[in-house]
């Protein structure tokens, strides 16, 4: 019952099939797609031959180049690492200073340091590392663990808080919540503080609350913070005079903060980054705030 | 609607529909505070409306006693009606993810609206969703034009369409709610994936049932590759989807597959969901719309074996192409990428088929928006078969993996290919069903084509550019071997490209709303007598087993 026919514009043959008006030519198969079907499966058998592809039970055919994957990587960071020996080498053995004093080093490390930074530091504080809410700047001249390279690179070593063995750790209570201060002394010692880096706030009508205040901070704070209230490197207390703030220096984030207490965290770069690494992000970080104008 | 089951069969019906509200309850009682729980009630108010609607019609008149004589077309418009919803909804989901990814804090900081959560509500939105009720829908058509023959079963199309309603249902409130796999395109758990085990089993039953009574001596090629997207479909998702329940009465379940086998199951899987619901039910659709609105001749039956044989062979074993440079074997992986090279003749030998069966109706392309949106359907198929190859190609892919271009390729076959053939077939069979000249607004046809095109241009190319900046510098070290770029320092580079993509997705959003409302319009509108008698007609009297009247 097939009937064939000529389709008039393109003067084929149909295969005589219908369905509900669609038909088919029964044109052959183009000789370009031939010819690309034949290009198409060399190129897969040469692949077969000179490359692993097929299973043979518990092993496979390893063809004619021999490669491994899991060679070429080895091969490659091999190459890697031997393409940055001739610095990395440099930093790895020498101190501080004399890293900080070779210029070139220095230029290596910035670019370097960069990309370290982006990669693990820049979640917390910022691609600029100016840090932000909660997150220290890293860029201006006060530091809460010490600013030397040294100082710094232990704090990346260790971290705060972490589960590091020999990590720093910084506790501020929580004086308002676990009842070592009532109301009016956190709300009076708050003023002290925020009056230290605000002189402007000791007005006739503040300074009886301020005075307050001192006699509370010296009874309660000055122990981590410093009679002067300037901080302890050692204790990671801040300073409290000047216009640096974590958790932000306004009156209200001040009682906060006094209120519940604050545990900053920072993880331990130990185990995750190598010395070499930790080295050129403590230079890196360290020389962002030499730069600073 | 109802009026086309008998008395009996509205009673049937019911009864199933009791009987799955039965099961739900008992989830909602023993589910307890799990998801599980929820999912039983959800199970409960789906059934509950479609009962109100078979209650609603259960006194009408019985249907005709020879109803087997003209073809059963409702579920077919159902289908339409669902894949233009769930359309609008998984592609409105996918601006929103795309749009989270340039401003986070679109998120709203819920968790139901967080990135991980929303981006399987697009995917399964679109593919299964809109995809899906498409594939469905379109299949009842044409298999029943194409056999001449009306749909077997009165109740079993219907569950078919409104069982994987449900599944797409418990998948996409699943997401909101937490509940996943963490199988990229099989994330519903277990119990949503046995019960689309029932229902596509029960899809694959009135294929063949109704193909073993065509009245046709031959199988057109759309039903070769429906029949082949059936059946594989079942076959990828029971096995990527064995799984353990940690208990029945909760909805985690852990993956019988171990470690690095996961993964091969897992793309092994993807990648055939590309080729067999994306490619193949989408060819299928192509085969009988393309040559019925260009009034051509396929241009060769030749190539139609060819092709179809070709492409259900090679993607078979393509899908290790997704695991280079992993912990996958090495072999596996250039077994993988050398199969989807030679998989690129038989994907373009359907694209040119498709093309070259245009030949002698280009000034309909060039005047007929439905035609044109067929026609850059191919053009784009072609496109992303051939760019699939390619990056199937070990060091291609060591640049394109884990990048945007990845995302910009799935695009250009999702909407250049997918969502193009798909509008091009509903604008083509609309009409036809509901018995219309023509679409309500041909000029909203034309608007849909070019909003989808631009979109969809706007969309890859952005794509394209992000992700091969993205990968280059991933990839550029300084002169001293250092890298050169932070990852973060990327996203900044790709910050513009998010911004282009989501413009471009909100355009073929734009497009999508205009193409329902046009359907909507095109379906209400009053009855005008159709140009021919569109019911199942015997070839000739060997082959009439119409019965007797």
């Amino acid at each position: 019952m097939s009937v064939e026919e000529i389709d008039p514009p393109s003067g084929k043959k149909t295969t005589g099939h219908e369905w509900n008006g669609i038909k088919e030519l029964d044109t052959p198969v183009p000789r370009g797609v031939l010819m690309f079907l034949v290009v198409t499966h060399a190129f897969a058998i040469l692949w077969w031959v000179l490359m692993p592809t097929w299973p043979l039970g518990d092993t496979y055919t390893k063809g004619l180049l021999q490669t491994d994957q899991h060679k070429m990587v080895a091969e490659q960071l091999g190459a890697a690492e031997v393409a940055k020996a001739s610095w990395m080498s440099k930093i790895e053995k020498a101190a501080f200073p004399e890293v900080q004093a070779d210029l070139a080093l220095m230029a290596i490390v910035k670019r370097t340091g960069r990309q370290l930074f982006g990669d693990n530091c820049a979640a917390c504080h910022g691609r600029d590392a100016k840090g932000g809410d909660n997150y220290p700047d890293l860029t201006d001249d006060d530091w809460i663990w010490g600013g030397g390279v040294e100082k710094i690179a232990e704090t990346l070593r260790v971290g705060v808080n972490s589960p590091h063995a020999q990590s720093r750790t910084s506790q501020m209570p929580a004086f308002g919540r676990d009842n070592l201060l009532d109301a009016s002394q956190v709300n009076s010692v708050a003023s002290y503080v925020y009056s230290l880096s605000n002189p402007t706030f000791s007005t006739s009508r503040n300074i009886a609350t301020i005075e307050a205040g001192r006699e509370v901070f010296l009874g309660n704070c000055a122990a981590c913070h410093g009679e002067d209230a300037k901080g302890n490197a050692e204790m990671g207390a801040p300073n409290l005079t000047d216009r640096y703030w974590i958790y932000g220096g306004n009156l209200e984030k001040l009682v906060t903060s006094i209120h519940g207490g604050r545990q900053g965290h920072m993880p331990t770069w130990d185990t995750r980054l190598n010395e070499a690494d930790i080295k050129i992000l403590a230079l890196y970080v360290h020389a962002l705030g030499l730069e600073k104008p | 609607m109802i009026a086309q089951l008998t008395l009996n069969e509205r009673t049937s019906a019911l009864g199933l529909l009791i009987l799955v509200a039965l099961t739900g309850a008992l989830m909602a009682v023993i589910g307890g505070d799990d998801p599980f729980a929820a999912h039983g009630v959800i199970i409960i108010l789906f059934c509950a409306v479609i009962a109100a609607f078979v209650i609603s019609g259960f006194d009408a008149p019985e249907p005709r006693i020879d109803r087997q004589d003209s073809y059963y077309d409702d579920p077919t418009k159902v289908g339409i009606g669902l894949s233009m919803a769930w359309a609008v909804f998984g592609m409105f989901m996918g601006v929103w993810v795309a749009a989270q990814l340039a401003w986070p804090d679109l998120a709203f900081d819920g968790a139901w609206s967080s990135f991980g959560r929303i981006r399987p509500t697009h995917t399964t939105g679109v593919i299964f969703g809109f995809g899906g009720n498409a594939l469905i829908a379109t299949s009842f058509h044409v298999v029943q034009r194409t056999s001449r023959v009306r749909l077997a079963g009165q109740i079993s199309p219907w569950f078919v369409l409104l069982g994987y309603n449900l599944f797409c249902l418990l998948a996409v409130t699943g997401y909101f709610m937490g509940v996943t796999q963490s199988k990229e395109y099989a994330e519903p758990e277990w119990y949503a994936d046995l019960w689309l085990v029932v229902v596509w089993v029960t899809y694959f039953v009135v294929f063949l049932r109704t193909l073993a009574r065509r009245r046709e001596p031959h199988i057109y090629v759309a039903n070769w590759y429906f029949m082949a997207f059936i059946v594989v479909v079942a076959i990828l998702h029971i096995v990527n989807n064995l799984a353990v329940p940690i208990s029945f009465t909760q909805s985690k379940s852990y993956t019988i597959w171990p470690g690095v086998q996961d993964a091969m199951v897992q793309w092994w899987y993807g990648h055939n969901a590309v080729a067999f619901f994306l490619t193949a039910g989408f060819l299928g659709m192509l085969y009988y719309y393309l040559p019925k609105r260009a009034e051509r001749p396929i241009f060769s039956y030749r190539l139609s074996i060819l092709s179809f044989w070709g492409i259900t062979f090679f993607y078979m074993w393509a899908g290790s192409h997704h695991l280079h440079y992993t912990a996958l074997p090495h072999w596996v992986q250039n077994l993988g990428m050398t199969f989807s090279v030679m998989l690129l003749v038989p994907s373009w030998a359907s694209a040119g088929n498709a093309l070259l069966t245009l030949n002698g109706a280009w000034d309909k392309v060039r005047d007929d928006a439905t035609l044109r949106f067929m026609m850059a359907a191919v053009v784009f198929y072609g496109l992303s078969t051939f760019e699939g190859s390619f990056m199937a190609i070990r060091p291609v892919n060591s640049l394109s993996h884990y990048t945007d271009w990845t995302v910009g390729h799935v695009h250009a076959g999702a909407l250049g290919w997918v969502a193009l053939i798909t509008f091009g077939s509903l604008y083509t069979l609309v009409p036809a069903l509901w018995k219309r000249p023509q679409m309500y607004s041909p000029a909203l046809v034309e608007a849909h084509f070019w909003l989808a095109i631009a979109g969809t241009l706007i969309y890859v190319f952005a794509m394209w550019n992000s992700g091969i900046i993205q990968g280059l510098m991933w990839r550029t070290y300084t002169e001293e071997g250092s890298l050169a770029y932070s990852f973060v320092d990327t996203l900044v580079a790709m910050y513009p490209y998010y911004i282009a993509r989501t413009v471009g997705g909100a355009l073929f959003l734009l497009g999508a709303i205009i193409g329902s409302y046009n359907i909507w319009m095109t379906a209400k509108r009053p009855f005008m007598p159709a140009a021919t008698d569109d019911v199942p007609q015997a070839l000739s009297p060997a082959h009439a087993r119409v019965p007797a009247e």
